[in-house]
């Protein structure tokens, strides 16, 4: 088997220091400094911090919540996002309103940053819609379940950005498995050729189901934008504070007319890959222990202790927020009702079909006379 | 004589195709450690190595690509797509190389790929994990497409894809994959011929994969109304065995045919046109379809609705028999 990309060592010495994933607080919970990314977040005040660990804790939750109730037979489906907060409530909160997100379906800590209500996370994994939330409401397109589709999504809206002249940005949310579609490589060749104001953000979570990330690429995934004339940065995804410095700096970049931008958050998919993956089959216990070891979470919760600023007041209202919203999710997704059956036939065109509208009254007729008990005793 | 589930029966045929014959290959994603998402491939790659058994980048087009440069060589690639739907970003490769590279080169290039796909619904999932592909695929010369029913078809016709000198999309039950049934390695039945799997009389019900079992419940409760349906497993859906279903309808004189995919441009609705166009002065009545609904996959709470069962199936009987059906109305019984 392959080795996954853990010998970062190894790698920087054959591609330089700049290999090394970027760090501004470490799995103690120290800040540590780094010139160019500092200033990025130096206006992060005390607030913004613990708003930043009542996201992580809140994400966390819902997470737990969710996998909870497929535990329990509520839901079909869910991919945990465990493990992978940090990077993306570190690139979310550094995006504008009215930027545009396109994620696979991992991504539900972005669409909590979004202002996706939480109910709305749930009806695609309890199979009641094929989407939960209108995505112009939350500059957040629905997720995409098809590897890697979403990265041409946000370079094409990107795109339109740039022809309007406006300074939105479009980003991409994908994984490493990803990396190895045409899909995204044809955006990241598009995305260079029109300049186009788009982030390629890539969570490196190690694993593409059983697949090592180093079956998807031999050298970091970071170094691959550079040879589409894609600038790239490689940052500790457990960070939160570097995954936030990096996405503002793309942005500001991509705002600016500096074009696209690629980052790889370095991190670990702590669960399965979804419920029902069973990666005790594949998964390598020492380098999972490893990487528990550098908890987004608790890293952040070190520093803000340090600092005195993890107060019982902030503990208890941060805890309580999760508890709200783990209630939330639980209620939402409880009261979820079974679709009516001839909604099947609905939004199939924006304007309508007579040969479909004849399909869904044969069958509305069907169902008439099947509820009224006539089929069976008819000879 | 053994009793395997669908799954264990191909993965079966999977390890006696590697031990016949070194150039076969296995390529697809988590096929390896993990022996695939249905565990079809558990344990090949312990026993036939990585060589054999290989997993693959995520990236369908690489898959299917890669093995038309190992049919080059002379090898036999079985490719595994994790899920219907995921089949499309290898679309290209399958439709336009894999399909017509033996014609394009007057028969000097062989394409020797199996390309296995679950497809079907039934299992509550997510989109993109429920669909039913095929008809893609038949539209294209050149290419065998076989979907199989049962842990014999699974074995026996898995083992004949991979032998087979053309390419074969072969489509898996995955509804079907924790069913059992008995499997004798020596049986065969030609990978293109359809199987009449239950003898009738008053009408030929013509179906596929997943549905063969339906329509087994169907015929057995129609005949406790003492109506004779005799059930037709199609095997093969490109090209199709259409001398086993004429047979049968020229002795029935009614035909129902039933799929899981949308009835638009479908199987069946080729299936209603040839046997019209040979058959027409034996039919008692126009053929019916049961089948998907003309609409995407719809959210799994609503896929009990889209898929045709028992008692739609039992609907269309009742129509081409000249019963009371859901589209006469239904007149009360004097
Ligand atoms: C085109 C396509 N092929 C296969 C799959 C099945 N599949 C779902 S997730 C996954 C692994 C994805 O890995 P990665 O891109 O690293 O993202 P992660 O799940 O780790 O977040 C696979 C193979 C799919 N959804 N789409």
């Amino acid at each position: 088997m392959r080795e996954t990309v853990s010998a970062d060592n190894e790698l920087a010495e054959l591609l330089g220091p700049d290999w090394v994933p970027v760090q501004l607080l470490t799995p103690d919970g120290d800040r540590v400094a780094h010139p160019d990314y500092d200033p990025w977040i130096a206006d992060l005040t005390d607030d913004d911090l613990v708003a930043l660990y009542e996201d992580l804790v809140v994400v966390r939750r819902i997470d737990t919540e969710a996998t909870a109730l497929q535990r329990q037979g509520e839901l079909g489906l869910w991919p945990p996002l465990l493990g992978q907060e940090a990077a993306q409530i570190g690139s979310a909160r550094a995006l504008r309103d009215d930027d545009f997100v396109f994620t696979s379906y991992r991504e539900n800590a972005v669409a909590y940053c979004r202002g996706v209500e939480i109910a709305e996370l749930m009806p695609v994994w309890r199979g009641t819609a094929l989407s939960g939330w209108n995505p112009f409401d939350v500059g957040m397109a629905t997720p995409a379940v098809i590897i890697g589709a979403q990265a041409l999504h946000a370079t094409g809206y990107a795109l339109g950005c740039q022809k309007d002249g406006v300074d939105s940005v479009a980003i991409a949310y994908f994984g490493d498995g990803a990396t190895s579609q045409g899909d995204v490589n044809e955006a990241m060749i598009f995305a260079a050729s029109f300049h186009a104001p788009v982030i390629f953000f890539c969570q490196n979570n190690q694993w593409a189901i059983s697949e090592p990330v180093g079956l998807q690429a031999a050298r970091p995934i970071a170094g691959r934008a550079p040879a589409f004339g894609i600038p790239s940065m490689r940052v500790d995804g457990n960070d939160v504070l570097a995954v936030m410095a990096a996405t503002r700096i793309a942005l500001d970049r991509a705002r600016n007319g500096g074009g696209p931008m690629f980052i790889e958050a370095v991190t670990y998919r702590m669960g399965p890959h979804t419920t029902s993956d069973d990666p005790g089959r594949y998964e390598n216990p020492a380098e999972k222990a490893e990487w528990a070891a550098k908890d987004p979470v608790d890293r952040l919760e070190r520093l803000l202790a340090a600092a005195g600023l993890l107060t019982d007041g902030v503990r208890e209202r941060v805890a309580s927020r999760a508890a709200a919203v783990a209630a939330e999710l639980r209620a939402g997704c409880l009261g979820l009702a079974d679709p009516e059956p001839l909604t099947v036939f609905d939004y199939v065109y924006a304007t309508g079909d007579p040969e479909l509208e004849r399909q869904r009254s044969q069958y509305s007729a069907y169902l008439r006379l099947f509820d009224a008990g006539q089929f069976g005793d008819a000879s | 004589m053994t009793t395997l589930t669908l799954a264990k029966a191909l993965g079966l045929g999977l390890r006696r195709a590697l031990e016949d014959d070194p150039r076969v290959v296995i390529m697809g994603e988590d096929v390896g450690t993990l022996g695939g998402v249905f565990r079809v491939t558990d344990g090949l790659q312990a026993d036939f190595g990585a060589d054999r058994v290989m997993d693959m980048p995520l990236a369908e087009s690489g898959i299917i690509g890669t093995a038309v440069g190992l049919a080059f060589r002379g090898y036999r690639p079985v490719c595994e797509i994790q899920f219907d739907g995921f089949i499309y970003p290898g679309f290209d490769q399958i439709v336009a190389q894999v399909a017509k590279l033996h014609y394009r080169t007057a028969g000097n290039v062989r394409m020797p790929i199996t390309i296995r796909v679950p497809f079907g619904g039934g299992i509550g999932a997510v989109e993109h994990h429920s669909e039913s592909p095929e008809a893609y695929f038949t539209h294209t010369s050149g290419l065998r497409v076989v979907a199989c029913s049962n842990p014999q078809d699974g074995y026996s016709m898995l083992r004949q894809a991979i032998a087979s000198d053309d390419p074969v999309l072969f489509f898996e039950p995955k509804r079907r994959y924790w069913v059992k049934g008995e499997v004798d390695e020596t049986l065969d039945l030609p990978l293109h011929a359809a199987r009449v799997v239950l003898p009738g009389t008053d009408v030929t019900l013509v179906t596929y994969g997943p549905l063969v079992s339906t329509a087994l419940d169907a015929a057995a409760a129609a005949l406790a109304d003492g109506i004779s349906i005799e059930v037709i497993d199609l095997r093969s859906l490109s090209p199709v065995d259409f001398a086993t279903v004429e047979a049968s309808v020229r002795r029935t004189g009614r035909l129902v045919i039933t799929h899981e995919a949308a009835q638009f441009g479908g199987v069946g609705a080729e299936l209603a046109a040839v046997i019209t166009e040979r058959c027409f002065e034996h039919l008692e009545a126009a053929p019916a379809r049961v089948t998907g609904f003309d609409t995407p996959y719809p959210a799994a709470k609503l896929e009990e609705h889209f898929l045709p069962d028992l008692d739609r199936i039992l609907d269309a009987v009742d129509r081409v028999l000249g019963r009371q059906n859901s589209l006469t109305g239904w007149v009360a019984s004097a």
